[in-house]
Parts: C-alpha cells; structure tokens; sequence
C-alpha cells in the first residue's frame, strides 16, 4: 500500500507537467483546430532559455523561469505569425503538415545550434531534499521538486482559470473559440486574441520545459519529442479543446503511465497508454469532458 | 461485360513504364549507377508505393491516418520471419506481409474509423506506436535490438514490378464503383451514406488496401536494409509519408508519386549537410505549404489524356 501511494505521487508529479503541457495544446486546438506538434519544442527551447540563464547569466531559478516564459511566448508568437497564420483559411491538413515541419525545424535547428549532448540544470539549483511523510499511517517518500512541480502547476492552472474567465482577453479567447467572425463582429482583435492563446500555451510549455529538465535532471533538443506527444494524448483523453479536460487528462495520464510501468513492465509502458487513449476514444469520442456536437446535416 | 479495350494511352503508359524499366536496368547492369545512388532509388520506389497507398486513405477516402508506419513495420516484420526464420520464398514473404498488414488495417479500421478527424488521427497514430511496442517486446522478432541480417532480396525488377503494381491496382480502384464511392465519403460524409454508400465498408476497405500496399512497401524495406529495428517505424516516419502524400496534393496520385520521388532526391542530394538537412527540409515545407497549401498538383492528375488528345480539361472539380 505505500507502494502504491508513492507510486501515486511520482504519478501526480510527472501527470502535473503533462498537464501543464497538455494546457497549451488544448488551449490552441480550441481556438484555431490546429494540432500544434511544434508544442512539444517550444518546450525544449523554454527547458534552454532557463539552462543558458542559470548557467551564464548566473541568475536564479525564479528568474530564469519568467525569462523562459517570455522567451518562449515571444517564439510561440512568432511561429503562429510567419507559419499558421497564413494558413487559418487553408485546408486544414496544409496546417498540419506546416506544424509538422516546424516541429522539425526546432528539433533540428536545435541539434545543430545546441548540439546533441545532454545537458543538466546545475546542482543546488534548487534544494531537492527527500521529505517523509505519512499518508493514511504509511511513511513515503516525497522530493521537495516534486512538492514545488505539483504546486507550480496548481498556480499556474488557478492563473490560467482566472484569466481565461475573468479578464477580457480571457472573454474574447472564449468568444474566438467559440465563433471567429462573430467574435470579429463584436471588435474583437482576432489575431491579437490568437497570438496571446500562443503566448500563454507557449510559457506553460517552458515551465513544463523547466520542470522536466529538472526533473529527470538532463535536457537535450529532443526532450520534447514523447513529453509533447503523451501531453498531447492527455489532451485528447480530456477532451481536447476544453481547459479542465487538459487538467484532467494530464494527472490520469502521468498516474496511469508511472502505475503500468511500476506494476507491470517499463518495456510495456507506451502502448498501453496509446490502448488506453483509444479505448477512450472509443467510448467517448470526444474525451472525458469535451463536448459531443451532434452533426447537423 | 465491357470489352477489355488497350487504348493509346494504355500503350504510351505501358511503353513507358518498360523503358523506364530497361533504362534503370541497363544502367545498373552497366554499373553506371553507385551504391548510393542505388540506395536512393530503392527509397524512391519504397517511398512511392508508401505515398501512393496512403493518399488513398487520407486523399481519397479523406480519412486522417496517422499510423502508416504501423503497417509498414507489420509487412516487414512478417515478411522477415518468412524469409530469415522460415525459408520462404521472397515474392510469398512479401505477399504474406502484405496480407497481414491488410488484416490489421481491418482490425483497427473497424473500430477507430467511426472517429472523425483529429481524432481519427490520434488514434490511428496511437495505434501505430501501439504497433511498434508490441514489436519491442516480442522477443522472437529481436525485441528492440530489432531483427538483423534479413537477406538482402529486394532488387530493381522486384521493386518496380512492385511500384507499378502498387499504382495500376490503386488508380484502376480510384476509377472504379468502389473508388467513386470512396470519393464521395471525402466530399460528404452524410451526402454519401443518404445515396446509399455503404460508407463503413468502404472507409475499412480503403484502410484495408492502403495498409496491404504499405506492408509491400516495409516487406521491399526490409529486405533491402538488412535489418529491420521498432524505431525504423515511428511517428515520424508516418509523418514523412503524411509529408509526400499532402505536399503532392491530396487525392493526386500523380502529385504523390512526385512529391515521393522530390523529396527522396532532395533528402539524398542533401546527405551531406547531415542536421543542416533537416532544417532545410523543414523549412522547405512550411515555405511550400504557406505558399501552395493545396499541394503541388491541387486535387488534379498529369494524365496522358493531355498529351495524346486534346479531349478539354481532365480534371476534377473537387468543391470545397
């Protein structure tokens, strides 16, 4: 039984960045349908950002947390700008192949600007002590990094909830998911709404960056690759399009995955996500929170 | 019954795929041609007959799939075991890949069709990654060391039988009952299934053919490669043969076999910039498809009909 609890918080803690993760690619497929594979990058390059400002710049965690933010929000900007924005009237396949290709483009930029040797964020980055305590009367084990990922995570989802419901930009968000030209018919700055859904998709993604360069201690251009792809299953088990659904998938996946690979086999992990994803989907086919639309003929 | 008719075109058609096929083979029997070259133009065929088949799936029938490379990975694994572990003959190996990369086509398509879109995409893509676990941990297939020393049976006549076989079947199928109604089900679902498609049998069928064509493909793979690993056939593999089918142009066949053979070459050309290729590559995408996004060829085909006579234009409207 505390087996199962501590497999419950290293499940919650890794579930917390899939779900930071996931944030971004629901909040982006809600606004604009577009699936955005490059997501998973925008993520490596905020994990870099912080690297590079730790290490040369000397400064701390905390700010190198708000310089990755911004740097990746600025990135994500851009991308929308030169490569989706084009494309918003085009087949919508067109956009996916683009999306595609700048995934590429960052992964391989990256490798060939950073290398390809693993990096890790210097030690006593940040006081990582193993804390016991007791659950239910069981002793487990918990790291304070896994303590701050759960409660950056939570700040950061309970920011994210009162932006997108009580400030105008988060109205305007809601009103372009819901309809794009109605939403301009009001005076709403489309481009300007979808660029800050980008902007704020794209600094979850660098602190998820952060947290998972710390987590597993080591960075590299590719780190973004299978956290990008299981954030974005997470996003689909939830229902994607829907905030709470990106929540929600995250902490199921990140449970369910740490559950299968510490109570079955590590080698089986991976599939039995993706099973599970399309048993889901099977079930319901719009996820566990997202809304069914019924097609109108 | 219609009367089989060989018209001139057919005849231009099939007198260029012969001296396409004695060029190459003169070439290669000449030595004109190096090893690298000969590699390239094994992946220009292999890629071809991928592309083709999965522009069936997401061009034709407009069915967002995502796990090509799951099937792909099924026709290669299969087609080793009967040629490396059971002696088989190389031509019953390869049709034997195919048939059970067909079956798994049916087996995923029956339940994952029903899904619509992006949906559709992220569950076929789950279901090639599901693929590709199972073959890491069945250790009689090598586990993830993968399995090595495939004997080397894919050669120029085997290849091109198989190329022209792959698109003679698939856009004699597109002209046909079946491949109208696979085109219906693309512009309108609803609209299709009220004039009485049968739109399920018809999806599972073009993801059924589709995945027959790719298992070839992995089984030509396979054998040519020597060994064959789970990582050979990840997403991203699905993504490059995604890559040809929308870059030729979705439906096209021709644009397909083009953007196929494109980007083969241009992947080969740039060989030896090694990262600095990808990045090119990447960026070469997205600049053609914020300027081209219906593809190269749009929904149209470079037909014969153009050349041979002046019959007005061939092409199809595609609405939308």
């Amino acid at each position: 039984m505390a087996g199962f609890l501590q497999q419950l918080i290293n499940g919650l803690s890794l579930g917390s960045i899939y779900a930071l993760i996931a944030l971004g690619y629901t909040m982006v497929y809600g606004i604009i349908l577009l699936i955005n594979f490059a997501h998973g990058d925008i993520l490596m390059v905020g994990a870099y950002i912080a690297f590079y400002a730790v290490v040369y710049l000397k400064l701390n965690i905390w700010w190198a947390f708000i310089i990755a933010m911004a740097g990746s929000s600025l990135l994500g900007i851009i991308i929308e700008r030169v490569a989706y924005k084009p494309l918003r009237n085009a087949p919508r396949l067109a956009a996916l192949i683009t999306a595609i290709g700048m995934s590429l483009f960052l992964e391989n930029g990256g490798l060939m600007v950073l290398g390809s040797n693993l990096r890790s964020y210097p030690r006593g980055l940040i006081e990582n002590n193993n804390l016991t305590i007791s659950l239910l009367g069981l002793d487990v084990t918990v790291t304070t990094l896994q303590l701050l990922i759960l409660l950056i995570t939570i700040a950061m989802m309970i920011f994210l909830q009162y932006i997108v419901r009580y400030t105008k930009t988060g109205k305007a968000m809601r009103a372009v998911s819901y309809d794009k030209d109605a939403a301009r018919l009001m005076g709403i700055n489309v481009d300007n709404t979808i660029s800050f859904t980008f902007a704020i998709g794209s600094a979850f993604a660098s602190v998820a960056g952060i947290l998972l360069g710390l987590y597993y201690n080591t960075i590299q251009p590719l780190m973004g690759l299978m956290p990008g792809l299981k954030a974005f299953v997470a996003a689909v088990i939830g229902g994607i399009g829907s905030i709470p659904g990106a929540m929600v998938g995250g902490f199921a996946l990140g449970i369910f995955e740490t559950m299968v690979a510490g109570y079955w086999s590590s080698k089986l992990r991976d599939p039995i996500v993706f099973l599970l994803l399309i048993l889901i989907l099977l079930i319901k086919p719009a996820g566990l929170l997202g809304k069914n639309d019924t097609e109108k003929v | 019954m219609k009367k089989m008719r060989i018209s001139k075109k057919n005849l231009i058609a099939l007198a260029g795929a012969l001296a396409i096929y004695f060029l190459v083979s003169g070439l290669l029997s000449l030595g004109m041609i190096s090893k690298f070259q000969e590699i390239n133009l094994m992946l220009l065929g292999i890629n071809i007959i991928l592309a083709v088949s999965l522009n069936l799936i997401v061009g034709v029938t407009g069915q967002l799939a995502l796990g090509h490379a799951g099937f792909m990975a099924i026709g290669a694994y299969v087609s080793a075991i009967f040629t490396m572990y059971l002696d088989k003959p190389f031509l019953l190996a390869i049709i034997l890949g195919a048939l059970a990369a067909a079956l798994a086509g049916i087996i995923i398509g029956l339940p994952t069709l029903r899904l619509k879109g992006d949906y559709l995409a992220i569950a076929t893509l789950g279901f090639g990654e599901i693929i590709r676990g199972i073959t890491i941990n069945i250790d009689y297939i090598g586990g993830a060391a993968g399995m090595i020393g495939i004997p080397r049976q894919t050669n120029w006549p085997y290849l091109f039988v198989m190329v022209v076989f792959t698109i003679v079947v698939i856009v004699n199928f597109l002209n046909s009952t079946h491949g109208r109604a696979c085109v219906a089900i693309r512009e309108n679902e609803i609209a299709a299934e009220t004039m009485g498609i049968n739109t399920t049998y018809y999806k599972v069928l073009a993801f059924a053919m589709g995945a027959f064509f790719a298992g070839i493909g992995g089984a030509l793979y396979a054998h040519y490669f020597y060994l064959i690993q789970p990582t050979t056939f990840t997403f991203l593999r699905s993504f490059d043969i995604l890559v040809m089918v929308v870059l030729g142009g979705l439906g096209s066949m021709t644009g397909s076999i083009i953007a196929a053979a494109g980007i083969t070459i241009v992947n080969a050309a740039l060989q030896d910039l090694a990262v600095l290729r990808m990045v090119i590559y990447a960026v070469l995408l997205i600049v053609v498809m914020v300027f081209r996004p219906q593809g190269l060829m749009g929904t149209k085909e470079f037909t014969l009909n153009r050349w041979v006579k002046k019959r007005g234009e061939v092409s199809e409207s595609a609405g939308n």
